[in-house]
């Protein structure tokens, strides 16, 4: 057997008060793509910083082939060809694809100049490897999220890589995308680069890697042959129990028609969408990234005018101008970028918790917090949030108890129709089998609930209904007993232009 | 202790620790370089000092809410010099002239009614247009300057008023009348931001003001409120200082903006907005004035105390990140 690419002996990192990461070890060999799994909070991110050269281990030593290395800071890790992917992208928009990817060492020819030829024939270079449409001198800001990975991914090719590292590339990409990068994956493997790919989706994971490291609070839990193990052993390792990942087959009592809306359109984002919802009852929205989704439920929360069509509220229209109208209508929206619309990070748990509701409660001008720390108080126990207390900032959460949190903020406002835009993004296993069954537990209780989802198990598991959509229409609409997981994927790649049902 | 506590009890009590260094150098200094014979701690001395605190300090003391609000307003130096002008000038127009010293609340009301207007006018035009406060309100200085020289010319604006002036420089329970505006408005503020709904939304719109529209929180009045708040309290600066000097030249109250925000970045307000505080805004008033006060005990001339307190005010800052994680990962790379 040839020396690992990289090797990671016995690494402990501990913060004040946090020991992060205990005694971690595993090891990826050249031409092997390792998948590294765990929960949020389970150690992932500070090992890749302790990779990355910004955190020092406290004990434990790391091998580059045969070497024992010590990184002190970003640039020690590039210069021993570790290389980062990272979930969010870091480019400048404003320049060109080249001058992105030889950032911070451009070719020069003297009173530092660049020298514009070198830099541009290098790049191409490396974008023919990468197979991709784009040029050296295209804007980075006019790439599409999937093309400006590839950017990403080229830089790190601009060195010759010992090993990759790969944290959730696939979030925003859609599945044409994913195939792409899947393909640049295998070449790096031909070429002998170690993987480290980071990521919650299974069915990646069992496509691409070779084996399976997990980690679980902060300790190695072992390592993993993919080709001999499935999602039940990785998910019990990860999270310690078995996950139930049946299909949706309870049902509720169904009430009144909650929401209904006909012939809404919106310019070309979304057309002539027309569906119903009834208490007690959860539609799924189900398509591709782009489909019109988000844009319907935009709509509904009065952030996007619709150019026709109405909506109805417990039979009668209403005209939806801001977010304040809706929830004062009884609309809410968990919306699909928690930390950039959802949440105010730097704020404590309860005062996200009553933010919608600040001035209803309040007694004229003063806020209620004894009524504030009582509804926290109630969706910290109900929606089982983990966090010590109510003053901890809700930046210091994990991923999956913000999304609680954002959840928790509109059932205190007794919401007639709830939206939860792709639930569960960047939340671990576990995390998301609870927010699964909560979102079922509403429909029982009798809310009207809209699920946008790109993810087909989470729509099929939590849905009565589900939406396919293609294109910004609807294509088809199943009942869950219907539905088959082959005429999902035909009514949102727009293969069947079968009417709405 | 939970994580994170100490630093945060540190950077809270940071600038208090920074007056106590403040107080001990100047009066071990002092004891060898003074060129007078008074200690620098002494009673009367520190009472002068809350008292010329007041008039920068009313100010800036606004500029931390408009600032936790995600907003800045550079033109509270101009609100200033043209409420002082209302306030004087109003007290001589013919119409009141039969008042006799009822005339003081209305000229009163007036130059606080200005600043209103004045903040209320930056306050909408940053809401409808969508402009960056400030661009909006670096346009504002510009123009309400000019509105204060279109008033008089480059002639100051005079009027003596003894009722007033005795009003302004009497002294309750020790405390001059000028100090207990500054402290009544530590209270008033510190109030509205921690107990009120207000102060409440002011907060999460600086912090992340898309989340704070998708909880419904209506964002343009919020700031509207806020700009009209600093233009009162501009306002109320001017109508405590010019009560008692009775006269003010066009240029008064220039660079009075960077003061402000001078202190209240010392009192570690963030610039990008969502957390701050006005105790510690009045901390940083404090500290800068003692700064002034203290050098110039121990003999330094003006030009040198402004070269002090700049650099201070860097240093204090370059501190801050090594006490925060964060910061100190962001000047590694």
């Amino acid at each position: 057997m040839t020396a690992a690419a990289l090797r990671l002996e016995n690494i402990v990192k501990t913060f004040p008060g946090v020991r992060a990461l205990d005694g971690v070890s595993f090891d990826v060999r050249p031409g092997e793509v390792h998948a590294l799994m765990g929960e949020n909070g389970a150690g992932k991110s500070t090992l890749m910083k302790v990779l990355g050269g910004i955190h020092q281990p406290n004990e434990g030593t790391i091998h580059v082939g045969e070497r024992p290395v010590v990184m002190q800071t970003p640039q020690d890790a590039k210069a021993l060809g570790i290389m980062f992917i990272h979930q969010e992208l870091s480019l400048a928009t404003e320049l060109s694809v080249a001058e992105n990817i030889y950032l911070g060492a451009l070719p020069t020819r003297g009173f530092g100049r660049v020298d514009r030829a070198r830099l541009h024939a290098d790049t191409q270079r490396i974008l023919d490897k990468l197979r991709v449409s784009f040029g050296p001198g295209t804007k980075v800001g006019d790439l599409s999220i999937a093309n400006q990975q590839m950017v990403e991914i080229a830089r790190a090719l601009t060195v010759d890589p010992v090993a990759v590292i790969f944290d959730e590339p696939t979030a925003s990409l859609t599945d044409a995308e994913k195939v792409v990068l899947f393909d640049v994956i295998a070449d790096l493997k031909a070429q002998g680069v170690g993987i480290i790919y980071i990521s919650h989706r299974m069915e990646e994971i069992f496509r691409i890697t070779d084996r399976i490291s997990v980690l679980r609070d902060g300790q190695y839990r072992g390592t993993l042959d993919t080709a001999e193990t499935d999602e039940d052993e990785v998910t019990q390792l990860m999270i310690g129990r078995a996950l139930d990942l049946s299909r949706n087959t309870s049902h509720h009592q169904l009430g009144d028609v909650a929401l209904e809306v006909q012939g809404l359109s919106c310019g070309r984002l979304y057309e002539d969408i027309s569906f119903a919802v009834r208490r007690g009852e959860v539609v799924g929205f189900y398509g591709l990234v782009g489909a019109g989704r988000t844009e319907i439920a935009e709509t509904l929360f009065g952030l996007r005018e619709p150019s026709k069509g109405r909506i109805l509220l417990d039979g009668s229209e209403v005209r939806l101008g801001s977010p304040a109208d809706a929830i004062a209508h009884g609309i809410s929206l968990v919306p699909e970028d928690r930390k950039g619309q959802g949440l105010v990070l730097g704020m404590n748990c309860r005062d996200n918790m009553t933010l919608p509701q600040v001035s209803d409660l309040a007694s004229g001008m003063l806020t209620a917090e004894g009524a504030e720390t009582d509804i926290f108080a109630r969706y910290h126990e109900s929606l089982d949030i983990r966090t010590p207390s109510w003053r901890q900032t809700v930046g210091n959460l994990s991923g999956g108890n913000q999304q609680k949190i954002v959840i928790g903020k509109w059932l205190a406002m007794k919401p007639k129709v709830l939206i939860v835009d792709e639930p569960t993004r960047g939340i671990d296993v576990g995390s998301k089998a609870e927010i699964h069954n909560l979102i079922r537990g509403l429909a029982a209780d009798g809310y009207a609930v809209i699920v946008i989802s790109s993810e087909m198990p989470e729509v099929l598991h939590v849905s009565d209904r589900i939406v396919a959509m293609f294109s910004g229409r609807i294509t088809r609409t199943f009942s869950s007993e219907e539905v088959t997981e082959d005429a999902l994927v035909q009514a949102i790649s727009g293969l069947s232009e079968k009417p709405a049902a | 202790m939970q994580p994170g506590s100490l630093s945060t009890f540190l950077k809270r009590g940071a600038i208090w620790a920074f007056i106590a260094v403040e107080l001990a150098f100047f009066s071990v200094a002092g004891q060898y370089l003074s060129v007078t014979d008074t200690a620098f701690l002494d009673l009367d001395n520190m009472l002068l000092l809350l008292k010329q605190s007041a008039p920068i300090g009313i100010i800036a003391l606004g500029m931390t809410v408009v600032m936790i609000n995600g907003n800045i307003d550079l033109s509270v130096g101009a609100t200033f010099a043209l409420a002082a002008i209302v306030l004087l000038d109003s007290m001589t127009w013919p119409i009141f002239a039969g008042l006799g010293d009822w005339v003081i609340p209305i000229s009163w009301a007036l130059a606080l009614a200005t600043g209103v207007v004045l903040g209320a006018i930056n306050g909408f035009i940053v809401w409808k247009t969508g402009v960056d406060a400030f661009i909006v309100t670096l346009g504002a200085m510009l123009g309400y300057r000019g509105l204060v020289f279109m008033y008089n010319g480059e002639q100051p604006t005079s009027h003596l008023n003894w009722t007033l002036i005795d009003f302004a420089e009497a002294q309750v329970l020790g405390l001059h009348t000028a100090t207990w505006f500054l402290l009544g408005t530590v209270l008033v503020l510190w109030l509205v931001m921690n107990f009120t709904v207000h102060g409440r939304n002011a907060y999460a719109i600086g912090d992340n003001r898309e989340a704070a529209v998708n909880a419904g929180i209506r964002v343009g009045p919020h700031m509207m409120i806020n700009f009209m708040l600093i233009g009162f309290l501009a306002a109320l600066s001017a109508v405590v200082f010019y009560s008692e000097s009775g006269s003010v030249n066009p240029n008064d109250g220039t660079l009075y903006e960077l003061w402000a925000i001078t202190a209240v970045v010392l009192g570690g307000t963030k610039l990008t907005g969502g957390s701050g505080s006005v105790v510690a805004t009045f901390g940083g008033v404090i500290a800068i004035q003692l700064l002034r006060k203290g050098l110039g005990y121990i003999g330094a001339d003006t030009e040198t105390v402004n070269l002090v307190i700049g650099l201070i005010l860097i240093a204090v800052l370059f501190l801050d990140r090594q006490l925060n994680v964060k910061g100190r990962q962001e000047l590694r790379t």
